[in-house]
Parts: structure tokens; C-alpha cells; sequence
């Protein structure tokens, strides 16, 4: 018998996860941005299931500053799978007096999701939600279980995380906590962009080379031209940034909070363009996230106060 | 190098490293990931630039894995890092663990995926203590490959003699555990890349392969396709729908065992056993997404159907009718116990954890702990630590679906959790079963 290819692997072990998500919780929710690995994850949970639907909603902690092209595609994609989607919105977390948003021409609202999220979790009493977190993204989700536990605050202890062997997942838990978990722990960006490849997954059109207006802003080149659903601009112009403002032909290599994605000029306009340009990129998709630039260990101190 | 996987050809391998510090694991695993172009610049420049401020004389690799603040900070590897690299031939999943012995736990738990263990060993000093501690864990836990790295050969000008000593020092101490893995000695200096991505010419009295072509070519899932089948249930499939499927036909009374193949294979048509009612069935089914499939193998999962009504969910197991499982409530098994606030002593109760099977189980006895240094077995304290390793008997609440470890690391393996915090406190890997006439490794043939 010849060896399984990797990506049978990946998938397979992918599908385990999923599948022990459903058998172990009582009420799981997947995460759905509308970016690559979340796109991947709900097809494979579309796969576990098979012929059922899926046994849990998706769910998407929706910034406010979206592309447009991906909450259109949102919409088709939750569709094409037949699933529930539930939306937990930033903005009304600002209307409510949940949270504050962050001043001045840098302005994120990165870090305000988090609270939206803990909120939707709460509301909708959800026990597990899962992640499309990949362990080779950044040096603190390396160090991610696959099933992640969560305290009643939501919260997040790197260094009392639960040991993992052989395929055996700890879901237990007390009431109020929860879990994330991670199906796509193994993968890195490459695995993910070959089986896109191999399965024909649509994507957002965001991913392929197009023409935008850009303004480079600390090394990271960021769509112009954006508003929120108020009609404000999401990424506000200096006055000294205008004369800045050029076309480029860009592709974006992850697609988050329009507010601190940043694009790559590329030409890639297919599939088998993408693979070839990761193949051969240089720097990580997360050194184009301006979220993750703001300290040494940005990621994992988002992640002890329950990002994703 | 060319750096496209083929993924319609390329397989995948699991290794985890061990040595001492200062062996060179984390120069070693640097170089294959810069050799494999699998480091980035901005990851590079990022650790360039933590090393200086740290003031570290050098660019440490090492920061590219120890990624947690703690760890930055106290310059060291507390957690099992999971490293990733590809050639055109294989991927790579690397489980960097800590090598140090209060830090057991986390090489038990990264050997516990791993299908190879590239042990290193500093050239100048030789086989010592840990070399033979880590050996002992591998084989422990069954790791089937060792790649005996003898690193560091630039600093014995690279002398055949030395290596020939340390290689026959070790295959000398290893010929007398149980269960040998292969070992594959390899002589290497990992600063300078000798015999890590190509062959040496400092080395020209070595014939063997370099580190990477041995990696890349290493049969390891060989034996698995040929195991007994074993299917545990995860979740059971019912569409409850009246819907006709492109693929499947009308799904009114579809129901399908979920779950992933163990080991060895089912083909449409096999007469099965279905635990825990034990009851006899065929195979009528065995569906993907893609649609039906002439037979499942190892590692993929699956969604399968019977012939007959059958009572079996979650936690349940499917099996050839001529190659039982064993079942039993009471067991011996080595463990590795991984609580550093409590000891388990005789009498502690847990949830055990078993393929997809979750039950309460009572220690009902200590028979021995081992002193994985010295490998001596001793009667003499009943209470483990943390990373305290030895022989226990479990007694479960119902009885569970099993092989020996030795036969199968899926269907033989457990971890116990604290009843009140949780927390997975031991690994557990099956030896034999107890209240059944015949020891498990001639279940095969007692029927
Ligand atoms: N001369 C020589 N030095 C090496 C070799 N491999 C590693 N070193 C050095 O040994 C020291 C410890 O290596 P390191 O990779 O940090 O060891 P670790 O503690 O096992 O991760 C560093 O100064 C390395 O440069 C080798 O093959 N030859
Ligand atoms: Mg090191």
C-alpha cells in the first residue's frame, strides 16, 4: 500500500477534529471570517458531516470595516453549504458602551472583537468555538493545543494548557468555560493554498491581483477608499497621506478588519499563480497584519484576553 | 532547491529531536528549516532583532520556536514547539521538545505522534546519561525510527574511529531494550551542514544517507495497512431528511458510523463485529464526501454503514469478525504521570480517556516506577510525581475496546484526567489485560 498523500492526512485529521468538536460539546459554533482558513475549515466541516448539515452554526464577529466583496461572498458561501450564520457586530458593542473605539489616524477596532466575541459567545451560550488558527502563522499559536481551554472570562493560560497525545482530546470542562479549537493546527499557509487548489474551493476575489487606490503607511500598503456602514472612512487620510495615494495592482495574502490588512503587489490572478508566489514569498502572511507589528508578543497577550 | 511540494505524491513525516542542551537541536532544526527555505525574512529579522537586544552574541535560532513571553524571557523551552518544513519529496511536522528532565512530560507528548526520533549526541563527550534516557522514552513509547545524530564531528576532525566507537557504545545499551527501534546512525555537523542536506566530503568513509534523504525517504506507515482493523465510532451520522442524495440515494434511513481508520483496512461486503454489543454485521457502505468508496485505510476518516440495525455510537468500535478486540475492565499499563501540583497514589480515581471512550476508572494498584535514567525498576515508593514514569492497574467503571500499546499506539493508548480540575494528568499506554484467560498478544490467534 502506497503512504497517504499529506494533504489526505491534514484533512483527515482536520475532519477528526471536527467531528470530536460536535461529539464533546454541547453547543460548538465555527468561526467564520470569510478569509482563506475559515473558507477551508467550513468546507471540511461540510466534509465531517456528510450527508447531514452541519451540526453548528457559523459565526462572524463582524468589525464594521469590511471589503465589500467579502460579505458578498459570505453570504454565497454560508448559502452554498447550507448553514446558519449568526453575526456579532463590533459596531453595536460600540453603540451598547461595551467598548471604546481606539483614537486617532491608526485606529483599529482588532482588539474591540474581542470583547464582541466573549459577548456572542455568552448570548448564544456557546461551549466551544472553532478557530482557523494555524500553529505556523505566529510563535505564539505554535505553542496552541488543538482543543484550547478557556476560562470563565474567556481567558487564555499558555502555561497551564493541557498536554495532547496521540489523538486523544481533553474537552472537559466546568460550567461558564469554554474551548476553542483549532482543526487546522498542522497546516501552514502552503498546505492550505494546495488544497484550495486540489478541492476547486471559490474564494473572494480580494485574493487575486486586482487595481486599488493604496496608501503605504509604515511599510504596510492599505486600501483607500473604504467606508464603514456610517458612510466614515476606515482608513482616514493625513492631510500630508493624500498627495500619497496611488493605484497599484495588489492582492491581499489574508483578508481581516479592513482597518489593518495589509495587501501585497502581486500579479497573481489564479490559483496556480498564488502557489507559485507563496512558494516563493519571503515574508509571512502575518507581516502584512498591522495587528500583530505592535509588540514582540502582540499575538499572545490578544490571545490570553480571548482573541481568537 | 525547488520548494513546491508535489501534493498529489508527497506523504508526510512526523519526527521529534531529543539531546541534551547545547547538543545543537535547535542549530540543527534551524538548518533544515533555512535549507528548506522554510524560515521567512520578516521571522528572521525579527529574531536578528531580539537577539540583539538580548545581547546574544549571535542570531539564536532558538527564538524562532520559543515563541511564549515566559520562555523569551528565561531563554529556554518550556513547551513542545511544533516546527513545519517541505521538500518536493515529504512534509515535515517537527515536535521540538525540551530535552531537559523536568521536562519528561512534554517528550513523551511530542513522541507520542511522532513515527521518527532524531536523538543527537555531542561527539566529544558520547553516549551519556540522556542519550539513553531519551532512547528509553522512544522506544517507550514506540516510536518505530531512530536517527542516531552524532553531531559536532568537525570538533574530532571528523574521525571515523571516534564515530565507530559512540555508534557501537550505543547500539550496545539499545540491543538490550524491548522493543528496538531501527536506528540509523549518521555522522553530521549541524553549524556547518556536513551530512544534513548533502553528503560530506569530510566523511568520506561514511556510505550511508544524509540527514534530509534518509527524512525524505524513511518507509514508516508500512506496517499499519497490514494491523488488525479498527474502527472507533466517533459520532454517528442521521440526516433525518427525506432528501435524495446525487450520490447516496434517499437519506430517510441513512445512518453512518463517523470515525477514522486506526489501522488496517475494510472493503464493502466484510463481516464485521460491532462493540460494545459484539454483534455480527457486514459492511454495506463506506462513504466520504466524494461518495462511495471500495474500502477505508489507515488514517482516513470515514462514514460507514451495516448491514443490520446496530446499537453502537460514540465510544463504540468496529472490528473484523476474525480479528476481535480485547475488552476488559481491569489492565496494567506504563504511565507517565504530568501533574506537578498533585501525585497519583493507589486508590485515585479519574475519567479515563480511550479512543473516543470516556469512563470512570480507579488505580486499584502501584506496581512499580522505573528510573529512567538507570532504567531500574523499584517497588519502593507507590506515589508518582510529575514526569515519574512506571507500571499502575486501571480498573474501569464499564468495560473498554483495546489492543496492547505494543500492537497498536492508538487503540492501546489513554490519558487519565482530574476529576476535579480537568486536567490531563497522566498518558497511559496499555501492556495487558487482566480477568481475560489469555494475555492479549495471542487474542489474535485464540479465536
Ligand atoms: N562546532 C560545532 N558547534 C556546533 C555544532 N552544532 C551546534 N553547535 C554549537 O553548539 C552550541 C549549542 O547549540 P544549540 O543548537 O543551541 O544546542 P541545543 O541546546 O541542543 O539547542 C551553539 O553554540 C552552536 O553553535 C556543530 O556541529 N559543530
Ligand atoms: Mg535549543
Amino acid at each position: 500500500m502506497s503512504a497517504i498523500t499529506h494533504l489526505q492526512f491534514l484533512e483527515s485529521e482536520a475532519i477528526y477534529i471536527l467531528r470530536e468538536t460536535a461529539a464533546q460539546f454541547e453547543k460548538p459554533a465555527l468561526l467564520f471570517s470569510g478569509g482563506k482558513d475559515s473558507i477551508v475549515m467550513a468546507w471540511l466541516a461540510r466534509k465531517a458531516f456528510y450527508p447531514s448539515r452541519l451540526p453548528f452554526k457559523l459565526l462572524h464577529v463582524d468589525t464594521g470595516h469590511n471589503f465589500p466583496e467579502a460579505m458578498t461572498y459570505r453570504d454565497w458561501f454560508v448559502q452554498e453549504i447550507g448553514a446558519d450564520l449568526v453575526v456579532g457586530s463590533v459596531q453595536k458593542s460600540i453603540d451598547d458602551g461595551r467598548v471604546q473605539e481606539e483614537k486617532g489616524h491608526n485606529a483599529s477596532r482588532n482588539k474591540l472583537q474581542t470583547v464582541t466575541l466573549l459577548d456572542t459567545i455568552e448570548e448564544h451560550q456557546f461551549d466551544a468555538c472553532l478557530g482557523g488558527g494555524r500553529r505556523d502563522e505566529e510563535k505564539a499559536r505554535a505553542k496552541e493545543r488543538f482543543f484550547s481551554h478557556r476560562n470563565e472570562f474567556g481567558q487564555w493560560d499558555p502555561k497551564n494548557q493541557r498536554p495532547e497525545l496521540w489523538n486523544i482530546f481533553n474537552g472537559r470542562k466546568h460550567f461558564g468555560e469554554h474551548f476553542r479549537v483549532f482543526p487546522l493546527s498542522n497546516w501552514t499557509e502552503m498546505d492550505i493554498w494546495q488544497y484550495i487548489r486540489q478541492e476547486n474551493i471559490p474564494l473572494p476575489s480580494l485574493y487575486f491581483s486586482h487595481k486599488r487606490q493604496i496608501i503605504e503607511r509604515h511599510g504596510q500598503l492599505l486600501a483607500v477608499g473604504l467606508n464603514d456602514e456610517r458612510g466614515n472612512p476606515i482608513i482616514p487620510l493625513l492631510d500630508e497621506e493624500k498627495p500619497r495615494v496611488k493605484e497599484m495592482v495588489i492582492r491581499f495574502r489574508t483578508v481581516g478588519d479592513a482597518s489593518c490588512t495589509g495587501a501585497v503587489e502581486s500579479t497573481a490572478s489564479t490559483i496556480d499563480d498564488i502557489v507559485a508566489e507563496v512558494a516563493a514569498a519571503r515574508q509571512t502572511e502575518r507581516g502584512t497584519r498591522a495587528d500583530d507589528k505592535r509588540s514582540e508578543t502582540a499575538m499572545e497577550d490578544r490571545k490570553k484576553e480571548g482573541y481568537f | 532547491m525547488d520548494l513546491l511540494v508535489n501534493p498529489t505524491e508527497s506523504s508526510l513525516l512526523r519526527f521529534t529531536t531529543a539531546g541534551s542542551v547545547d547538543d545543537g537541536k535547535s542549530t540543527l532544526i534551524g538548518r533544515l528549516l533555512y535549507d528548506s527555505k522554510s524560515i521567512f525574512e520578516d521571522q528572521l529579522l525579527a529574531v536578528e532583532e531580539s537577539s540583539k537586544r538580548r545581547g546574544d552574541a549571535h542570531v539564536n535560532l532558538a527564538l524562532l520556536t520559543d515563541g511564549l513571553r515566559a520562555e523569551r524571557e528565561q531563554g529556554i523551552t518550556i513547551d513542545v514547539a511544533y516546527r513545519y518544513f517541505a521538500t518536493p519529496k515529504r512534509k515535515f511536522i517537527i515536535a521540538d521538545t525540551p530535552g531537559h528532565i523536568q521536562y519528561t512530560r512534554n517528550m513523551v507528548t511530542g513522541a507520542s505522534t511522532a513515527d521518527l526520533a532524531i536523538i543527537l549526541i555531542d561527539a566529544r563527550l558520547g553516549v551519556i546519561e540522556q542519550t539513553m534516557r531519551h532512547t528509553y522514552l522512544a522506544s517507550l513509547l514506540r516510536i518505530g525510527h531512530i536517527v542516531l545524530a552524532v553531531n559536532k564531528m568537525d570538533l574530532v576532525n571528523f574521525d571515523q574511529a571516534v564515530y565507530d566507537k559512540i555508534v557501537a557504545d550505543y547500539m550496545k545499551f539499545a540491543s538490550g531494550l524491548e522493543n528496538l527501534p531501527n536506528v540509523t546512525p549518521i555522522p553530521m555537523s549541524a553549524l556547518n551542514g556536513d551530512n544534513v542536506v548533502e553528503k560530506s566530503d569530510a566523511t568520506p568513509w561514511y556510505t550511508g544517507p544524509s540527514l534530509l534523504q534518509h527524512l525524505e525517504t524513511v518507509q514508516v506507515h508500512t506496517e499499519t495497512a497490514a494491523d488488525a482493523a479498527r474502527f472507533p465510532v466517533q459520532w454517528v451520522i442521521r440526516p433525518i431528511s427525506d432528501r435524495n442524495d446525487a450520490k447516496l440515494g434517499n437519506l430517510h434511513d441513512y445512518r453512518g458510523f463517523a470515525g477514522r481508520m486506526a489501522s488496517g483496512t475494510f472493503r464493502v461486503g466484510d463481516d464485521v463485529l460491532v462493540y460494545p454489543s459484539e454483534m455480527k454485521t457486514k459492511i454495506t457502505g463506506i462513504h466520504t464526501f466524494e461518495g462511495p468508496q471500495p474500502e477505508a485505510i489507515p488514517q482516513l476518516s470515514y462514514s460507514i454503514t451495516v448491514a443490520d440495525e446496530i446499537d453502537t455510537s460514540r465510544g463504540g468500535m468496529i472490528v473484523k469478525s476474525n480479528e476481535p478486540v480485547q475488552t476488559a475492565q481491569e489492565f496494567d499499563a506504563m504511565i507517565c504521570w504530568f501533574a506537578d501540583k498533585k501525585t497519583l497514589k493507589p486508590r485515585g480515581r479519574f475519567h479515563l480517556r480511550h479512543t473516543t471512550n470516556d469512563v470512570r476508572a480507579v488505580v486499584t494498584e502501584v506496581h512499580y516506577k522505573v528510573n529512567i535514567s538507570t532504567l531500574e525498576k523499584s517497588a519502593e515508593s507507590k506515589e508518582f510525581a510529575l514526569n515519574d514514569i512506571g507500571c499502575i492497574r486501571v480498573r474501569c467503571a464499564t468495560p473498554i475496546f483495546f489492543d496492547a500499546y505494543s500492537q497498536n499506539r492508538t487503540t492501546g493508548s489513554f490519558v487519565l484526567v482530574d476529576e476535579q480540575t480537568n486536567n490531563t494528568v497522566a498518558a497511559g499506554m496499555i501492556m495487558k489485560s487482566l480477568g481475560n484467560p489469555d494475555d492479549f498478544e495471542d487474542a489474535g490467534s485464540a479465536i
